[in-house]
């Protein structure tokens, strides 16, 4: 009896090992399933030819002290490398609607500490939690984790119901309401899905070495963003992250983000 | 009497129609980029009888394994489709692929099955890193300038 009580107290609790046990055997369910039919093709060349493995964990480090206030070099390069910039405001809407509707995978977000008057300005986008929450309340699956630890959206699956945008703690998620034209080839996005920063994506299958935002802000001469492998030591990212002093946003959630920021 | 005229008359329009479109899908369904890898083969990356039948279930398998596990060299690419079908007017600018006088639409218009793709995909190369094959087949079709000008879509 005291065990069933025990066990009804650790409910409320995320297990962890409880969740890698239900994957494993998810996959090794999939694998039995799909293996005799599937073969896949392995040749050498720049595009990715393996399925991505989660001997990776692809992460930003945000230094907020070198991110300067009014620059906007970070948005502007993730609206052109993503083709965001080919929406305009529809004639029929309110700006102030469009204003807050566009699609925006990256803001500049303005905290003020309301007691000393420090002003922090920083770029917020997809924190690619390790536990997100989007993942868990999508209805059709189409909210995913990459195996390389990118949360992003199979708009193939997207319903566009928007759940996922009401869990994310950081409003890192964007809802196309009208059509699309002219869209990038590498960057298919269309009306009716939910979308949101996925790392340039496109970037990481094709061998290149980091994100537009991070190029951005680099070409600007801030180098207040760092991109690169949580779970590499040697990585850049690693040796920062070992020297100084970062946080997850929010970290009370405990979703272990693979966005973290220095001096806030 | 007159009854019967406009019964013949509307069945004489609806096949000539149908013919035009018959004509039209003919016309495109074998049309491919000059030089491009696909004007080498004798037919596309499956018999043709089979990419008539079966392209939706290859493209469809396909993105499973892009968009889940980040492959990118699948023998079946919906970019693949318009590196080599796309074609271009006189001033070679290349037209959507999904208009309906185009190798897509030609097809999808005749078979009425809407053709959802390109909603969210781009229907002409657009800022795609191409590989070194259909980079080559572009350049010798002269085109190259075109395909690289539309990179951050301002020109749509």
């Amino acid at each position: 009896m005291g065990k069933i009580i025990d066990m009804k107290d650790d409910n409320d609790a995320i297990d962890p090992q409880r969740r890698a046990f239900l994957g494993v055997a998810a996959g090794v369910t999939a694998a039995v399933t799909v293996a005799p039919g599937v073969l896949l093709h392995t040749v050498d060349a720049a595009p990715r030819a393996e399925p991505v493995t989660s001997d990776v964990r692809w992460g930003l480090l945000i230094d907020t002290a070198k991110c300067v206030d009014g620059c906007s070099a970070c948005v502007d390069a993730c609206h052109h490398e993503n083709g965001l910039n080919l929406q305009t405001m529809p004639a029929e809407q309110a700006v102030k609607k469009w204003e807050t509707q566009k699609p925006a995978w990256v803001r500049k977000v303005k905290l003020q500490d309301n007691q000393t008057g420090r002003m922090t300005t920083l770029p917020l986008m997809c924190q690619h939690c390790d536990d997100p929450p989007c993942v868990d309340v999508c209805p059709t699956g189409a909210s995913f984790k990459r195996a390389d630890g990118i949360v992003m959206v199979d708009r193939h699956l997207c319903i566009g119901c928007r759940y996922c945008m009401m869990a994310c703690p950081y409003k890192a998620r964007s809802f196309i309401h009208g059509d699309v034209h002219g869209q990038l080839t590498s960057v298919p996005r269309g009306k009716g899905c939910v979308e949101s920063c996925n790392l340039c994506v496109q970037r990481r299958d094709f061998g290149q070495e980091s994100t537009a935002c991070v190029d951005a802000c680099a070409a600007e001469g801030h180098h207040a963003i760092v991109f690169g492998d949580l779970k590499d030591p040697d990585s850049t990212i690693c040796k920062l992250l070992n020297e100084m002093p970062s946080r997850q946003l929010r970290e009370d959630l405990v979703l272990n983000t693979g966005v973290r920021y220095s001096g806030v | 009497m007159a009854k019967s005229v406009l019964t013949v008359g509307l069945v004489a329009l609806g096949l000539v129609w149908a013919l035009a479109q018959t004509a039209q899908a003919d016309d495109m369904k074998r049309y491919v980029v000059a030089g491009s890898q696909a004007a080498k083969l004798e037919s596309c990356v499956e018999p043709t009888e089979l990419m008539r039948r079966q392209h939706m279930e290859f493209i469809k398998h396909q993105r499973i394994a892009t968009v889940h596990e980040g492959i990118r060299i699948e023998k079946y690419s919906l970019s693949g489709c318009v590196d080599c079908h796309i074609s271009y007017n006189a001033e070679q600018i290349p037209q959507p692929i999904n208009q309906a006088d185009q190798f897509c639409g030609a097809c999808h218009a005749f078979a009425a099955v809407n053709l959802n793709c390109f909603d969210c995909h781009a229907a002409v190369p657009n800022g795609t890193p191409l590989d070194a094959a259909a980079m080559a087949a572009h350049d010798a079709a002269g085109v190259a300038a075109q395909v690289q000008s539309h990179r951050d879509g301002e020109n749509h």
